[in-house]
């Protein structure tokens, strides 16, 4: 764009309108508003609490509860709604709820999860809950309109069960229902024996939403049952669990015991030969939502990342002020810390991380709002084509899966709807878990990083911008909704689904069409990297270990889950490339927005370079470790195998090649005639087909040339960019 | 008695920034000004507010926010206006940075206020700031109400009641923390306002919404209005800042209260 130099890099932080380009919300105003009215509860509210001292009790306080009605007046509680039911926006609500979440850690987790698990115990209810049971808790959940004078309903989920080391296998519940009365021709009265641990929102749901085995054998398999505080029986909302971090939501350990219709059974039920069969047993009913809400919590944590930038900037460059030998103008009082180039790299790492996380949250988010309506359709679509039953649809979308294929592969639209389905359904089993595991488990390692470049000030209740709270709650994050092991595990699954791989070849295409367009984005060091990933999941799942047993196997789960670990990280880094370009695109578009976007669009195609760099060295790092590392190392002991010569083979072959006797040593294993060699662990290894990973793995470092460059000019950048002059909330 | 009210509003740049002048080549303006996040003019955001009550109290009334600025920068602050209370926007896109031109601005907004279809100047009250956040003319107003032919003006305003016959008293600010009571026999007047009484309404969504079917349209036509900078500066520097920080806990309101005093009697 003319007029515009060329070395302009960033000046000020990003604001909405790079964030909305970005996360592609530009012509959504009901997210833009959504998201200022997430702001003014969290930096107002949430951070006068958080300055307050109320994370200092793990009891709910009211103080702590007045964060329900800042929830109801900004929109927040009736944003899971549709607007038939109170709430303001039309269909998906995926991303909308990230930005929410986004927003609300900006400042305090607790609170996001706080708001997140009302939505939480309302899912169940939301996507697989009757007519009547939607109509019946859709519309209380509902804050009260002008002229209603009503309690708003909240809700609690309750799956996690009592409690480790007491023999509770985590596969099963040991929630109980069973029959207690059945009138003739009459609705049966359940009995619901439950019992929760660590449940949000308990210390004041009015409602729960809770799973259940059957213990009756006019009860067939599991459900999910609708609890209400007034149902008669013990609704003992239990202990406040004593957790350490997120203490702006209500977490307890409740015990049930409940008598209530079986019209509380989620989806409701059928009733053959005298045995109740509920429509949804709880595993449809929780995969149906976890799948979806674990992209909110991977959010969490980015957002927490990208909110340390300014409190670390700000502390770096003032950190000298004030001593009497430090003068304004001087680079000591200028500078501060800034003036150490480590200073500067680790904060660009965690800008950097923050960045690909938050990239690859909000695309998920994006992709479940574009898989949402067409997973609606899909029973409707295969019922049109007279597939029914689970297994006929099964094979059918598989069938659909492998057609769809060659398209996927050359990058063509796909116009079938079905086919759509499925391929949108196999990428978004990848990414949620992703974003779960990824966003939540580095984003916690990183604010330790960000906690670390405060010195002791970080640690402290004092830290600007709550950065020590702010670590110390991601390790929750990376705990809700299911552990690390359970999203590697689901990884390690999905990963391999054939429709994924395709789309993962024209992924590595893409990036490679990408870097050859923009260099400096590092998209061809990821396209290099996803190759190497992809050549060794394919060599893993071929291979055997030293002792002939098979590699990938769900059982080796030291192969799987260190694969699913490294995949994610290239993901994180495909994101952020694309939202940069994005921003690009967009940029070129219109002069004025260019004079805005340009010097963003510079230094985030640096993160990207220093990103990339990141994810092909994880990567290296893990496909190396994987495909040696099962194999046994070469012995002494066993010399022939291990390619090794003798001395008197090297003097032999020195009288045909003269001078060969003087260099064999540098580059083989020589045995010498009293049977020493090199002071080494064993002959070097030697394996067979392994020429092509270490042709891919030597072309993949080649291509972090250039990335450290990249790194300098970001910390470059960061000595320069304005910062506000106070923080935009209390601490 | 039904009124129609327009609410001139500006934008502000966000206090909280780094506000550093500089010379362009169009004239002055602020340091990396496209990149600095804005804000409504908190004191013309107390006029919108006091509008959008005088408004719900008087069936029939209307408001009007008509606004110069930037038309991306005023996307983005309608984004938390628009929650606020209902209005009909009227963008004009000029600069605002607190360099504008005080007459010149005035023509565009009067200009924007005469072209409003529908509206009825003899139930006319145009509601503004009396001071800004920016650089505080203070008789940008004035000379609106002027253009307009409205004589009926006050300034410093913090309260209007209305009659049953559509007259009204108003309090205006004067020195020694006190007021002076004026009665106007009705529409059109100019009210400057001060802080007004009322607290800054909530978010709400469902007003957003509503306000949103026309505000975008609006944002969309928006006219470009030609407003020069005003002159130079000399030179401006940022006050140097004095920093005295202790961290005290469990201190009393009293004990608070008695420091603040002897701070600033020294």
């Amino acid at each position: 764009m003319p007029g515009t130099p060329e070395t302009d890099s960033l000046r000020t932080l990003p604001g909405d309108d790079i964030r909305q380009v970005m996360w592609r919300f530009t012509d959504k105003f009901t997210h833009q508003m959504l998201v200022q009215s997430s702001r003014g509860v969290a930096r107002g509210l949430v951070a006068r609490l958080v300055a307050g001292g109320v994370r200092e009790t793990h009891e709910w306080t009211p103080e702590k509860a007045s964060l329900l009605q800042a929830f109801d007046e900004a929109g927040i509680t009736a944003l899971y709604l549709d607007p038939d039911m109170g709430g303001f926006i039309d269909g998906p609500k995926n991303f909308a709820m990230s930005l929410v979440a986004f927003e609300l850690s900006w400042v305090d987790a607790g609170a996001a999860t706080c708001s997140m698990a009302g939505h939480l115990g309302l899912a169940p209810i939301h996507e697989k809950g009757t007519p009547e049971q939607r109509a019946f808790y859709l519309a209380r959940t509902c804050p009260p309109q002008p002229g209603e004078d009503r309690q708003t309903w909240r809700g609690a989920f309750c799956l996690t069960e009592p409690i480790p080391y007491v023999g509770v296998e985590t596969g099963l519940l040991n929630g109980k229902v069973s029959i207690k009365e059945w009138p003739e021709g009459g609705e049966p009265l359940l009995q619901v024996e439950k019992r929760g641990r660590f449940i949000t929102n308990m210390g004041f749901a009015n409602f729960v939403t809770a799973a259940v085995d059957s213990a009756d054998d006019r009860i067939k398999g599991s459900c999910m049952v609708i609890l209400e505080e007034t149902d008669p029986g013990l609704f003992d909302r239990g202990p406040a669990t004593r957790k350490l971090v997120h203490q702006l939501s209500s977490t307890r350990d409740p015990v049930f015991s409940l008598t209530v219709p079986a019209s509380r059974i989620i989806g409701g039920y059928t009733v053959k030969d005298g045995v109740i069969i509920p429509a949804f047993d709880h595993s449809g009913v929780i995969e149906a939502v976890f799948r979806r809400t674990r992209v909110t919590v991977g959010l969490m944590t980015s957002a927490k990342l990208l909110s340390a930038i300014e409190p670390v900037l700000r502390y770096q460059r003032t950190r000298f002020r004030g001593g009497e030998s430090v003068t304004p103008g001087t680079a000591r009082y200028e500078l501060g810390l800034q003036q150490r180039e480590d200073a500067l790299h680790r904060l660009i790492d965690i800008w950097a991380t923050g960045e690909a996380s938050a990239s690859l949250g909000f695309a998920t988010a994006r992709l479940f709002d574009d898989l949402d309506p067409i997973e609606r359709r899909k029973d409707a679509i295969l019922a049109e084509r007279g597939i029914r039953g689970d297994r006929a649809a099964m094979k059918a979308l598989a069938a659909v899966g492998q057609q769809a294929i060659p398209s996927i592969k050359a990058g063509t639209p796909i116009d079938d709807e079905l086919a759509r389905f499925v391929v949108l359904d196999a990428v978004a089993s990848v990414l949620c878990p992703a974003v779960k595991l990824w966003n939540t488990g580095q984003g916690a390692t990183m604010m330790r990083e960000a906690v670390s470049l405060m010195g002791g000030y970080g640690i402290t209740e004092d830290c600007p911008g709550f950065l020590g709270y702010k670590w110390t709650d991601a390790q929750l994050e990376a705990t809700y909704e299911g552990p690390e092991a359970v999203q590697r595990r689901q990884l390690s699954v999905t990963m391999t689904n054939e429709v994924f791989l395709a789309q993962f070849e024209q992924w590595i295409r893409e990036m490679r069409g990408i870097g050859a367009r923009k260099p400096g984005t590092g998209a061809c060091t990821l396209a290099s990297a996803m190759t190497l990933w992809l050549w060794t999941l394919h060599h893993l799942q071929k291979a055997t270990d030293a002792d002939g047993a098979k590699l990938y196997k769900s059982s080796r789960q030291g192969v799987t889950f260190p694969l699913a670990d490294a995949l994610c990280w290239l993901l994180a880094a495909r994101f952020q490339i694309l939202d940069v370009l994005e921003l690009e695109a967009r940029a070129a578009e219109s002069a004025e927005f260019h004079e805005t976007a340009h010097g963003f669009t510079r230094f985030f195609t640096d993160l990207c370079h220093v990103q990339s760099a990141h994810a092909a060295g994880e990567v290296g790092r893990i496909t190396a470790e994987l495909v040696y590392g099962y194999n046994r190392h070469p012995s002494w002991d066993d010399v022939c195998a291990a390619g090794c010569c003798t001395a008197q083979e090297v003097d032999d072959l020195d009288t045909l090649i003269p001078g060969y006797a003087a260099t064999a040593r540098s580059y083989a294993d020589v045995i010498e005639a009293d049977g020493s060699h090199a002071p080494k662990a064993g002959p070097c290894v030697r394996l067979p087909g392994l020429q092509t990973f270490q042709s891919l793995r030597s072309r993949m470092d080649g291509c972090i040339t250039g990335t450290r460059l990249a790194k300098d000019r970001a910390a470059e950048a960061l000595t320069k960019v304005m910062i506000p002059e106070a923080p935009d909330y209390p601490a | 008695m039904e009124f129609h009210i327009v609410v001139c509003a500006g934008l502000v740049p966000d206090p909280l920034q780094t506000l550093e002048p500089v010379m362009g080549p169009a004239g002055p303006g602020l340091k990396n000004e496209a990149l600095l996040p804005s804000v409504i003019d908190p004191w013309a955001a107390h006029a919108l507010f006091e509008a959008a009550h005088l408004a719900r109290a008087r069936p029939g009334s209307k408001v009007w926010l008509v606004s110069l600025a930037p038309k991306a920068k005023l996307q983005q602050v309608l984004m938390v206006v628009a929650q606020k209370v209902p209005f009909d926007l009227v963008a004009v896109d000029g600069p605002a940075n607190g360099f504008t031109d005080a007459s010149a601005c005035a023509a565009a907004l009067a200009d924007a206020i005469a072209a409003i279809p529908g509206l009825d100047r003899q139930k006319l009250l145009v509601f503004g700031g009396w001071e800004s956040a920016s650089r505080a003319a203070g008789t940008t107003l004035q000379m609106v109400g002027e253009r307009l032919g409205i004589t009926e003006q006050f300034q410093g305003v913090d309260a209007v009641t209305v009659g049953a016959d559509g007259a009204f008293e108003v309090l205006e600010r004067i020195e020694g923390g006190r007021h002076q009571v004026a009665t106007c026999s009705g529409a059109p007047a100019v009210c400057g306002w001060a802080t007004g009484s009322l607290h800054e309404p909530p978010n709400s969504p469902q007003v957003g919404m509503m306000n949103m079917r026309t505000l975008m349209p609006a944002l969309q036509k928006a006219r470009a209005a030609s407003v020069p900078l005003a002159g130079a500066f000399g030179a401006a520097a940022v006050p140097s800042a004095r920093r005295d920080t202790r961290v005290v806990k469990d201190m009393s309101p009293d004990a608070i209260a008695q420091e603040i005093v002897e701070w600033i009697r020294q």
